[in-house]
């Protein structure tokens, strides 16, 4: 009895007994949630097109905001600075694609996994070969703030008295934007359509004239982008240094939980983990174990779904042939 | 002509079924051993024994550890580093637990000392099998999923064990026996009357004791593979469904993998703890070593003994002898005008260079550095004649 | 052919480097410097490093120790314990080591036996095992002027201070939010003891070392427990999220105190807000008043050989890297007087240590007033009388603002010994005595 009465009464309770604080984890969960699923699409949109599973996203996230942070920090003007991030994050990963993933090709996943983990260590190094090892700010006078629903009127007269962070807001708005824009292009451009054609066959796609290799540099480039945008978000909240490359791996429980080649599957799962993970260290995490449980609860979360749906929760059922 | 296979007879069974068939494969591994053991100690310094060859050794038995799942039975793990660090602590619960045989037995082992040899004095030698054998069973636990997950999103489970061993170890003070930072200072121990752990033992015993279990770990990974175990594992590997459709038990074979695959990670957490770094602590177990561990054996060759050596070699001495290789050049590169290099550069140059050669390995040989030597024995079985 | 030629280029470079460093000059004084320049503890890690190596410059401008010239190399740890051992195995062997200091808590921890055998002086300066300053126990290992656990105790006395009185403690939370990380765990024991002697409340906030940017849940959580204060035993990219939450939450940053590692000019600017009142604790001045940094910039800097940028010369932690070359140059001229003036072996340095009598006069005479304590080590005490002082940021620099805040030694010097107790038994270490 006590038992329940610690981890379950307790903890719900709480919830019951304050409602604002619920709603108030919710929305920072879900900024934590759309930062995930940034970087989580990077991985989908290769792994899709080329069922190479891309270990440096989180590296090339971290590259990208380098050269961001490093060129506001020489005085160029923030739209030239992310100009040239970006032209540099397309150059990465065109060479990437031809350097090291081309003379991989008919290797094996696990292989070619390998070689994006050697990818990643390249890249945190060059870029801190190229500038400076020291953590940096990437300011471009994006919102950073924090709004207290208390100080408007209208929550004041709701009795509300949350707080939101503008940077969880603008990750959710980008999130959203970057998912309607990757809809749009694969569904309705020439390049887009082409891509969904080597993403469902390669041979048949190569048979009707679709130029597989310029499609994976395509590829790549578009998952550089997609870096860059979550570089930009993620340099509102913090300074640029090397832990960022561990967001690259709690990208992967959400792509467990959204499947490995669906988009829309990468957010949802993004704002399951995300909003279940700081609900856990709000309420049960921080009072009753101690704390930290975020290392830890993304990853156990996403092992338990997959012992009742192995190919996650919007993956394509695997069918095993002898 | 050098590596002649031809004119070799097996007479009787037993020799048909040895380790090593040929006389001039044996000569060669005896040979390398006696260096290891007799050469080695005596020629090389203090600083090659401790931080370049132990921690090559004990890496090699992690490895060996690893390719038992991931090379032999086909089974991705990310969670090394979390077995090596529940190694590490259960040691320490262990040896400050039950220092002696006496104080879990109530009895007293005889005290006989032979110029210095005790051999009755083996209870550090218990006390890692009993570390080896927690960590099989919680390995063992924490493979249960494997019966039904497969590939990378095994590795997933894998990596929720990772994080989730190293919270619990920094959350629960019983680990480190209520220690005020977390970390537990490693007791030295002795070993049939040598001491050989802790800063105060001789290097040379250090180095012996984890060469000793090192070769130990190669024999039996080498021996379980060519019997039924190895079998239904290599089965298991190649094509789930079709091993357990000629009868063999993937749950035995998967989970048997990961009791024996955790055995030997175990074990070289806990000499990492005790023999490298004096000290347990979770911070000397991170997702990074998982990596490492899982780089020696898919750049040394996924399921052979000797792609764990060579890739634990690889993969500990790379960016040591880069570092210090650079570090050297330092007045050659004033010599052409560059200026001193300043450690920071080198260690983003070591990061590169490291990362640069994964790929380039894989990229020319993605069997491993193991196929190299197939390669090579080819090359020696035809040599001077190669058509 | 080529690649055979890269190879053995290669192997011949290698071969080289192991074998380079045997040769060294007989009259030198060696310092193995274990720094961190890259990774996430760059920013702090760099400026500790050249205020070390600047010091140790200035000596050597000026003439030396008694005419002992100073030598010295870095190796980068990243503030990794097995990158620490490595460096300090490669290191230890390249001349006569003055002292080690690691900067690192975990690194520290794994030395503690190392510095035994070889016989090097471990000097953790206000970090590493608390448990050291009990000497009979640790011979080896010195961490004056102030361990974790006095500082806890100093800066509870401040907030006791501010509370009115002990009493007025009672049904108050304080908050600790730290690196999870040995370094952070360090000073719990210590609060644990003072929550249950005074009644506050203690909340415990880890940080993980591998998202120390990602804060969010611990904020959203201080905001609601909203608790009387917090300390903060951050460090590297920890600290500047920390007080950019904190600020966004708007916790009273005047109730908000930094340890002496989570208050430096790089944590705040690190963090992009203003941040005016954030408090921080200290055992040295701030600022570049003393006469030992106009003799840096004439000497060293101008010299066109100054180690990091000039900017930062008179901040925080390049300060603290001064202090803590200038302690080990006290060392071994104290060391000096005993035993003549040659480069010292780890006994005589360690002699040194142990008989360090650094009194004001002192001080003034190194032109160092401000930028160490003076401190009195004995073979029981390793860490002197510990005092710290507060320092408060007001959006652009730190000022101090009070005077020497004591340690409670009458709390932390019995959990000293206890701890110290556990250490030897486990270890089967005999403590020596200290007559």
């Amino acid at each position: 009895m006590n038992f329940v009465a610690t981890y379950l009464l307790g903890p719900f309770g709480e919830m019951i007994a304050y409602p604002p604080g619920v709603l108030e984890t919710v929305i920072a969960g879900l900024g934590n949630g759309f930062l995930y699923a940034l970087v989580a699409i990077g991985f989908v949109i290769i792994f899709k097109s080329s069922s190479v599973f891309n270990f440096a996203q989180g590296a090339m996230v971290f590259f990208a905001a380098l050269n961001f942070a490093a060129m506001l920090k020489l005085g160029v003007p923030w739209y030239l600075a992310g100009a040239f991030s970006l032209l540099v994050m397309v150059v990465l990963a065109f060479t990437v694609e031809r350097v090291v993933l081309r003379p991989l090709v008919g290797q094996d996943g696990l292989s070619l996994f390998m070689a994006t983990i050697g990818v990643s260590f390249f890249i945190e190094g060059f870029g801190e070969a190229l500038w400076g090892g020291d953590p940096k700010l990437l300011k471009i006078g994006l919102p950073e703030d924090a709004i207290f629903t208390i100080d408007y009127p209208w929550g004041e007269a709701l009795g509300l008295d949350i707080i939101i962070q503008e940077s969880d807001l603008l990750a959710i708005g980008v999130g959203l934007v970057m998912v309607l824009g990757l809809y749009v292009f694969f569904q309705y451009s020439r390049v887009g359509r082409a891509l969904r054609a080597v993403a469902d066959d390669h041979t048949a796609s190569m048979s009707i004239g679709i130029p597989l290799n310029q499609m994976w540099v395509v590829v790549w480039a578009l998952s550089g982008f997609t870096a860059f945008v979550a570089a930009t978000v993620w340099g509102t909240k913090i300074q640029i240094e090397p832990t960022v490359i561990n967001l690259a791996l709690k990208a992967l429980p959400v792509l467990i939980l959204g499947g490995l080649t669906s988009i829309p599957g990468a957010v949802i799962g993004g704002c399951i983990i995300g909003v279940s993970e700081l609900m856990f260290e709000t309420y049960w995490g921080q009072p009753l174990f101690g704390g930290a449980t975020t290392e830890w609860f993304a990853f156990v979360l996403a092992a338990f779904f997959l012992l009742f749906r192995p190919q996650g929760l919007f993956g394509e059922k695997i069918i095993e042939r002898v | 002509m050098l590596y002649r296979e031809t004119g070799v007879f097996h007479g009787s069974y037993a020799e048909d079924q040895r380790v090593f068939k040929l006389p001039l494969d044996r000569y060669a591994v005896w040979i390398l051993v006696l260096i290891a053991f007799l050469v080695i100690p005596l020629f090389a310094s203090n600083y090659v024994l401790t931080d370049l060859l132990t921690p090559f050794l004990i890496m090699s038995i992690a490895a060996l550890g690893l390719n038992v799942l991931t090379g032999y039975c086909g089974q991705l793990s990310l969670g090394t580093g979390a077995f090596m660090a529940l190694g590490g602590f259960m040691t320490y619960k262990l040896v400050t637990s039950f220092p002696t045989a006496g104080a879990l037995f109530g009895i007293q082992l005889p005290e006989i000392s032979i110029l210095g040899f005790e051999p009755f004095d083996i209870w550090f030698f218990v006390m890692l099998v009993a570390t080896g054998l927690v960590t099989a069973v919680v390995g063992l636990l924490f493979g249960l999923p494997s019966l039904k997950i497969k590939g990378l999103y095994l590795a997933i489970t894998t990596l929720a064990a990772q994080f989730f061993l190293l919270w619990l170890f920094i959350k629960v003070p019983w680990f480190t026996n209520y220690s005020p930072a977390g970390i537990a200072p490693a007791p030295p121990q002795t070993l049939f009357g040598f001491s050989v752990t802790g800063a105060a033992s001789p290097v040379v015993n250090r180095y012996l004791f984890v060469l000793a279990l090192t070769i130990i770990a190669a024999l039996a990974v080498k021996n379980l593979a060519r019997c039924s175990f190895g079998r239904s594992w290599m089965a298991i590997r190649d094509m789930d469904i079709a091993a357990e459709i000629i009868g063999i038990s993937p749950t035995f074979a998967k989970l048997s993998a990961f009791a024996f695959s955790s055995f030997l990670i175990g074990i070289a957490g806990a000499l990492w703890a005790f023999v490298k770094i004096n000290s347990v602590q979770t911070d000397a177990y991170g997702i990074l070593v998982s990596f490492q561990v899982l780089f020696m054996v898919i750049i040394g060759g996924l399921g052979t003994v000797l792609g764990s050596f060579l890739g634990a070699a690889f993969v500990v001495l790379t960016p040591i002898l880069l570092n210090i290789g650079l570090t050297a050049m330092n007045p050659l590169f004033v010599a052409v005008g560059f200026g001193t290099i300043s450690i920071a550069m080198i260690k983003h140059i070591e990061f590169m260079v490291f990362g640069s050669l994964i790929i380039f390995f894989l990229i020319v040989e993605p069997h491993g550095f193991a196929r190299l030597w197939q390669i090579a024995k080819q090359k020696l079985r035809t040599w001077p004649f190669p058509y | 052919m080529k690649k055979t030629w890269i190879a053995s280029a290669a192997a011949a470079v290698i071969a080289g480097a192991l074998v380079a460093p045997a040769a060294t000059a007989q009259e030198e004084q060696y310092f193995p410097l274990l720094v961190y320049r890259t990774g996430p503890y760059a920013a702090n890690g760099a400026q500790l490093a050249n205020g070390q190596i600047d010091y140790l410059k200035l000596v050597n401008a000026k003439g030396g120790v008694n005419g002992v010239m100073l030598k010295w190399e870095e190796c980068e740890t990243e503030y990794n314990t097995d990158a620490g051992v490595e460096c300090y195995e490669r290191l230890k062997g390249n001349g006569k080591v003055a002292a080690v200091s690691p900067f690192s808590t975990g690194i520290t921890y794994a030395l503690l036996e190392k510095v035994v055998a070889d016989q090097n002086v471990l000097f953790s300066m206000g970090y590493g095992r608390t448990s050291a300053a009990d000497g009979r126990v640790f011979p080896w290992v010195f961490n004056f002027p102030a361990t974790y656990w006095s500082q806890a105790t100093s800066i509870m006395k401040y907030i006791i201070e501010q509370e009115g009185g002990v009493e007025n403690l009672n049904g108050k939370t304080i908050g600790l939010v730290h690196l999870d990380h040995p370094y952070g765990r360090e000073p719990i024991p210590t609060l644990e003891t003072l929550s249950k002697d005074m009644g506050f409340e203690l909340l415990l906030y880890p940080v993980p070392t591998t998202s120390m940017s990602d804060q969010k849940s611990i904020w959203l959580d201080i905001r609601r427990a909203k608790p009387d204060w917090i300390m903060m035993w951050g460090w590297g990219a920890m600290n500047p999220t920390a007080i950019k939450e904190a600020s966004l939450i708007r916790y009273p940053m005047d109730h908000f105190i930094g340890n002496w590692w989570a208050a430096a000019e790089v944590d705040v600017r690190g963090s992009g807000v203003p941040a005016e009142g954030y408090l921080g604790a200290t055992f040295h001045d701030v600022g570049d008043a003393a006469p030992v940094f106009a003799e840096i910039k004439e000497k060293v800097v101008a010299a066109g050989n100054g180690t990091g940028p000039e900017s930062e010369i008179g901040e925080v932690l390049y300060n603290r890297g001064i202090a803590n070359a200038a302690f080990i140059v006290e060392a071994m001229h104290t060391a000096m007087a005993e035993f003549g003036n040659k480069a010292l072996s780890g006994e005589e340095m360690q002699w040194g240590f142990e008989h360090l009598d650094i009194t004001d006069e002192r001080i003034a005479e190194l032109g160092l007033t401000g930028v160490i304590p003076p401190t009195k080590v004995s073979c029981e005490n390793h860490e002197g009388s510990p005092a710290i002082k507060l320092q408060r940021w007001d959006g652009s620099k730190w000022t101090i603002f009070t005077d020497w805040i004591p340690a409670m030694n009458d709390v932390v010097r019995p959990l000293v010994e206890a701890d110290a107790a556990q250490y030897a038994q486990e270890n089967g270490i005999t403590p020596r005595t200290c007559e």
